[in-house]
């Protein structure tokens, strides 16, 4: 169940991937925290927070210059292992209304050799209300794929076939006497909330309120990303921070 | 409280200084009427170092005085500054009247001579306003502290950065004749002391003929001391020293090692067999206290000492976990004579002392020589009687151990202070500050940061590029330019680019980074019906704190020890743990990471010289004498130049056991690089264990076979080579070089540190050290906080240093033994508990392992088909 049409093949190890289905469609979660859906050949990537190294160097906390070029890097090999028709990003894929601007030329080149040869769609999120032209894809609120929904920022209540980001879910779990916060896939079958890819993102515990919100009756199923592969655990095993 | 006298008790007068080279006087100093008076009435006289500082200070000459505790160190460092305050108002003033200046690493010793200086001082009638500075004093104080301080001022470091870094630091101290640092050993080598001899860089910049008097227990090798308080010149010159003021070390300590009944353990840690023994030495004396290593062997030494308490002696627990209310209590308690006994841990090391504490008994070795002489200072204050110790091993190693600490502190040997580089960290926070400070010359400034000892011969390149990284954050990719928090002036000074990066700052101040704690509540004890669990925990009183990564492995349920009370975990709240009295018998205990020092170099060369000379076991206890001498019948053992290694076959795994004795950290290293090339060499292993003395690394292959086939060459297994590819692949991975750059990375302002009150909700927004440490390895390996942090893993966590010199010194010296069996002395470190699995894939392990449970309890495999 794990081969995935587009694969290159040679990770067939049983946790590399998850395969599972959101109102119905299958969708498989991807160790890299992207989610792809095998019938519409579109990979999905939420929060990549592009330049938010140098936002944060405008509030005079230096951090690396570099998160942009790691993100844009990691998002090159998912890309290439799936070979998608298209790319959707779930929005805040720039970290603020000015990161387009900071964002250097080496990385812009990276964008746009992502984009040749597929479709590319930005969604719009609230760090990035307005994305330009220049950067190229084009554009949009939401996006319909069949019976699956894409769109930022998860809706409260029941949404069947709703696939957001905007959160950042994170778990904290305890295993082998080791504790550990990682992100996280979270869904119920019905909707799924992406991990942000973005290189220095942190996480929400799944466990907070925010996610009560999204899964009214507190069921829900937590996919943890790991160095090699995507985990399911089970709900005893997470904590709160 | 009577804690730390400023008054010399009436003896002692006979004992004069061993060294001092300041008195070059030909008449005796003559004190003022009104300070003679005193003493006089008290029936006092002044002792020769005090009076040596005296002169020393009137010929406007620095100094460091070292002299054990009890001989009116500190007094004999404010003398000065009381004569003076007795003469005429000398000369104009210049600034804001702040005079002395007093440095202490605990804020809480700041207070404590705050108070006790007040009294010297009333009764003399100087007009002298003293005041205390620390983190606890009210924001109003410190606001008139600038504009109108007192004339003696009592402080810690951090708050001695603050305050050069402000705007008025010129005002504030252009009066300042004299800086007194206290326990100046213990803050020199540390990055706390690389920042405060930054602070006394700059003090001197501003009060020209600045004086500084330097307080320190007595240590290996003064000179180091000597050079840190002396301005050195610039580069190419001989290092400069001030003059020392050596008092002898009073009556020769009376230590002795606990001789037991019992049969001596192989491996344990906790000396739970010492007991009774530990219970009658504490019965015999007015008040012990009992050191212990770590907060761990605190909690289980205190909660056995209660067990076998039938006399109910009163004992408390002191250590850096439990909640400061409690800790101030019992420190009154023991002021006030109500205590028989106290376990304590490093807490008590330094400093105050609260009581009149007779003995100190030692559980498990003292891992050096120097720690073991300040503790058992700690018992008996008057110069010429005896301190009297009792140690007490845990196991038949430290028995080894306990032997050459007390063979060093009866020749009054130490171990040597480690000359350190300066932390690049540090300076980049200097930097930040000497420009909130105002706009800075760079020239200027790197002459002036280079007359401090830690970065004496930093070169221009080195200090350009820590101006970098506190102006953009040092990158090679030049992205942060228009960003940067120092921006030129029109004559090519350096000024801080917004009022923002000022604020910055003073919430960054120091290099203290505390691993995050959270706090432990008690509450009601939920009840076993379901319904009972929903019901709100009501929290209680705090009982004390403990490491977040520690409560991360807690479960609801779980049992643990802190405060010496069993509490079971209830819940988690808001960054707190909830938890009520447990009943459980065997409670499972929390391990407290740090706080565990590795036997130092010094002690681990006398360990070595007595194994190799037998006739020098008759000291030793019978059951250690024989053990040493069965080791000779079935193995050998080592010369005090070579490395032992041998290998066995062991409860079914091949074993290779190599005796160091380098320490817990350096072998750790060690370990970890040898399995990594065992596994390359084709030995599979499967997993390691360091101690203090020795190493095991176990696995699936016949490694003596291997050896003697020449499958494995031992010597090029031990090359110095494996520090290169080997290491750095490691460092890579390991959770070691991620803390301490982590550390690094917050105290030269590059990530922000966590406030309290602040981290909730602020997961989505924190950018882990972690991220940025492999960002940096990837993207930016030159980068000089990686630079910083392999510097101070080399020193620190990963004791890299030490091993190379290891390495160095047995190339061509390894001795290999195959075995039949283990050989006697491989028993203790094959019965350590906590192994640790080989890679770092365990972490990967353990989540596809929960992962697979998970998925067979709902009938799946691990890929997602049914099970059949």
């Amino acid at each position: 169940m794990t081969a995935v049409a587009g694969m290159t093949g040679t990770e067939a190890r049983s946790f590399c991937t998850r395969s599972m289905q959101i109102a119905g469609t299958e969708v498989v979660a991807d160790r890299s925290g992207a989610l792809y859906v095998p019938a519409e050949h579109t990979l999905i990537v939420a929060d990549l927070h592009l330049e938010k190294g140098s936002a944060s160097a405008r509030r005079g906390i230096m951090l690396p210059p570099y998160d942009s070029r790691e993100t844009l890097r990691r998002l090159a090999d998912v890309v290439a292992r799936y070979r998608p028709r298209c790319v959707v990003a779930l929005g805040d894929s720039l970290h603020d209304r000015s990161a387009e601007s900071r964002l250097g030329s080496v990385e812009r080149a990276e964008v746009s050799d992502l984009q040749t040869g597929r479709d590319w769609l930005w969604i719009t999120g609230n760090h990035d209300p307005v994305i330009s032209a220049d950067l190229g894809g084009a554009v949009a609120a939401s996006l319909h794929l069949g019976a699956i929904i894409l769109r930022h920022e998860p809706t409260p209540g029941d949404a069947p076939g709703e696939i957001a980001g905007h959160l950042h879910p994170a778990a904290r779990v305890v295993l082998g006497g080791t504790g550990m916060r990682r992100p996280c896939f979270v869904g119920n079958g019905m909707r799924l909330v992406l991990p942000a890819f973005g290189t220095f993102t942190g996480g929400l515990n799944v466990l907070e309120q925010a996610f009560a919100t999204l899964f009214v009756d507190h069921h829900f199923d937590v996919h943890v990303l790991g160095q090699n592969g995507v985990y399911p655990l089970a709900r005893a095993s997470l904590r709160t921070d | 409280m009577a804690t730390r006298p400023l008054i010399p008790a009436p003896d002692a007068e006979r004992r004069t200084p061993r060294r001092a080279r300041a008195a070059r006087r030909s008449t005796p100093t003559v004190l003022p009427v009104p300070i003679a008076d005193w003493f006089a009435a008290k029936g006092w006289t002044p002792r020769p170092h005090q009076l040596a500082l005296l002169d020393q200070a009137r010929a406007r000459r620095s100094t460091l005085l070292i002299a054990p505790t009890g001989a009116g160190k500190t007094l004999a460092g404010f003398l000065p500054s009381l004569v003076a305050a007795t003469g005429s108002a000398s000369g104009e003033r210049k600034g804001s009247g702040l005079k002395t200046l007093y440095i202490s690493p605990l804020k809480a010793l700041a207070v404590d001579v705050a108070r006790n200086l007040m009294q010297p001082i009333v009764e003399i009638g100087l007009g002298l306003r003293v005041e205390t500075r620390t983190g606890d004093t009210p924001q109003s104080r410190r606001t008139r502290q600038r504009t109108r301080p007192p004339e003696i001022l009592l402080t810690t470091p951090e708050q001695v950065a603050l305050l050069i870094s402000g705007e008025d630091a010129g005002y504030l101290f252009a009066d300042l004749e004299t800086v007194i640092l206290d326990e100046l050993h213990a803050l020199v080598p540390s990055k706390r002391g690389d920042l405060l001899a930054l602070g006394l860089a700059r003090l001197r910049a501003l009060a020209p003929g600045l004086v500084l008097t330097g307080l320190s227990a007595t240590v290996a090798r003064p000179t180091e001391l000597r050079a840190w308080l002396a301005p050195q010149p610039c580069a190419d010159s001989a290092i400069q020293f001030v003059d020392v003021v050596e008092l002898s070390g009073g009556a020769r300590p009376d230590v002795t090692i606990l001789e037991t009944e019992d049969p001596l353990p192989w491996a344990s840690h906790t000396a739970r067999y010492a007991v009774p023994d530990v219970l009658a030495a504490i019965a015999k004396h007015r008040l012990a206290i009992v050191f212990v290593n770590t907060r761990l062997q605190a909690e289980l030494m205190f909660h056995e000492l209660w067990k076998a308490n039938e006399a109910s002696l009163p004992i408390a627990l002191h250590h850096g976990s439990l909640d400061v209310a409690q800790r101030r209590k019992v420190e009154a308690a023991m002021a006030a004579g109500k205590l028989r006994a106290v376990v304590a841990t490093s807490t008590l090391d330094l400093g105050i002392d609260w009581g009149d504490v007779d003995l100190v008994i030692h559980i498990g070795a003292p891992k050096g020589a120097s720690r073991l002489i300040q503790r058992i200072g700690r018992a008996n204050h008057r110069l010429d009687e005896p301190s009297k110790a009792l140690l007490v091993p845990a196991n038949r190693f430290e028995v080894l151990e306990c032997r050459a600490a007390l063979e060093a502190a009866e020749a009054g040997a130490q171990d040597a202070v480690v000359n350190r580089r300066g932390g690049l960290d540090v300076l980049a926070q200097h930097v930040l500050g000497m420009a909130c400070n105002g706009p800075f010359d760079p020239d200027t400034l790197h002459a002036e940061v280079s007359t401090a000892l830690p970065y004496a011969g930093l070169t221009r390149a080195e200090f350009d590029r820590v101006v970098d990284l506190a102006a953009t954050g040092g990158y090679a990719l030049r992205a942060y330019d228009r960003f940067a928090r120092l921006k030129p002036t029109d004559d090519g000074r350096l000024r801080i680019a917004h009022p923002r990066v000022a604020q910055q700052y003073r919430l960054n101040v120091g290099t203290i980074v505390e691993s995050p704690m959270v706090k432990v509540r008690i509450v009601g004890r939920r009840g076993a019906s379901g319904r009972a669990s929903s019901k709100p925990l009501v929290g209680g009183r705090i009982v004390g704190e403990i490491d977040e990564w520690f409560a991360g492995e807690l479960k609801t349920g779980d049992a643990f020890v802190l405060g010496g009370e069993t509490l079971r975990l209830e819940g988690f709240r808001d960054n707190e743990v909830f938890v009520s009295r447990a009943t459980a018998k065997d409670p499972i205990v929390p391990s407290y990471p740090g706080g565990r020092f590795p036997l130092s170099t010094h002690l681990a060369r006398r360990v070595r010289e007595m194994l190799a000379e037998p006739r020098r076991w008759q000291s030793l206890p019978t059951p250690v004498a024989e053990w040493l001498r069965l080791q000779q019948q079935h193995s050998v053992l080592p010369g005090p130049d070579e490395v032992l290694v041998e290998t066995f076959l062991h409860g079914g795994r091949y074993h290779m056991v190599a005796y160091p004795f380098e320490g817990r950290l350096a072998h750790q290293t060690l370990a970890m690089l040898l399995t990594r090339r065992l596994e390359r060499a084709g030995a599979m292993p499967l997993g390691f264990l360091a101690n203090d003395y020795a190493i095991a690394i176990w696995g699936l292959r016949d490694l003596s076979t291997m050896i003697t086939d020449g499958a494995i060459d031992l010597d090029r297994l031990l090359d110095e080579d494996m520090l290169g590819d080997d290491l750095d692949a490691w460092l890579a991975e390991t959770s070691l070089m991620r803390r301490t750059f982590r550390h690094c990375a917050m105290i030269a302002g590059l990530i922000e540190r966590r406030h309290p009150g602040k981290e909730k909700n602020g997961r989505q927004l924190t950018v882990s050290a972690s991220l940025v440490y492999d960002v940096l390895r990837r993207h930016d390996p030159g980068h000089v906080l990686l630079e910083a942090a392999y510097r101070d893993a080399a020193t620190g966590l990963l004791d890299i240093a030490r091993l190379a010199e290891f390495l160095r010194r047995i190339k061509g010296r390894v001795r290999h033994l195959s075995l039949q069996r283990a050989s006697p002395l491989a028993v203790p470190i094959l019965l350590e508990l906590g192994r640790e699995a080989v890679g770092g894939e365990a972490r990967e392990i353990a989540l596809r392992e929960a992962a697979e449970e998970m998925l067979r309890g709902v009938g799946l495999a691990g890929d997602g088909t049914p099970t059949p």
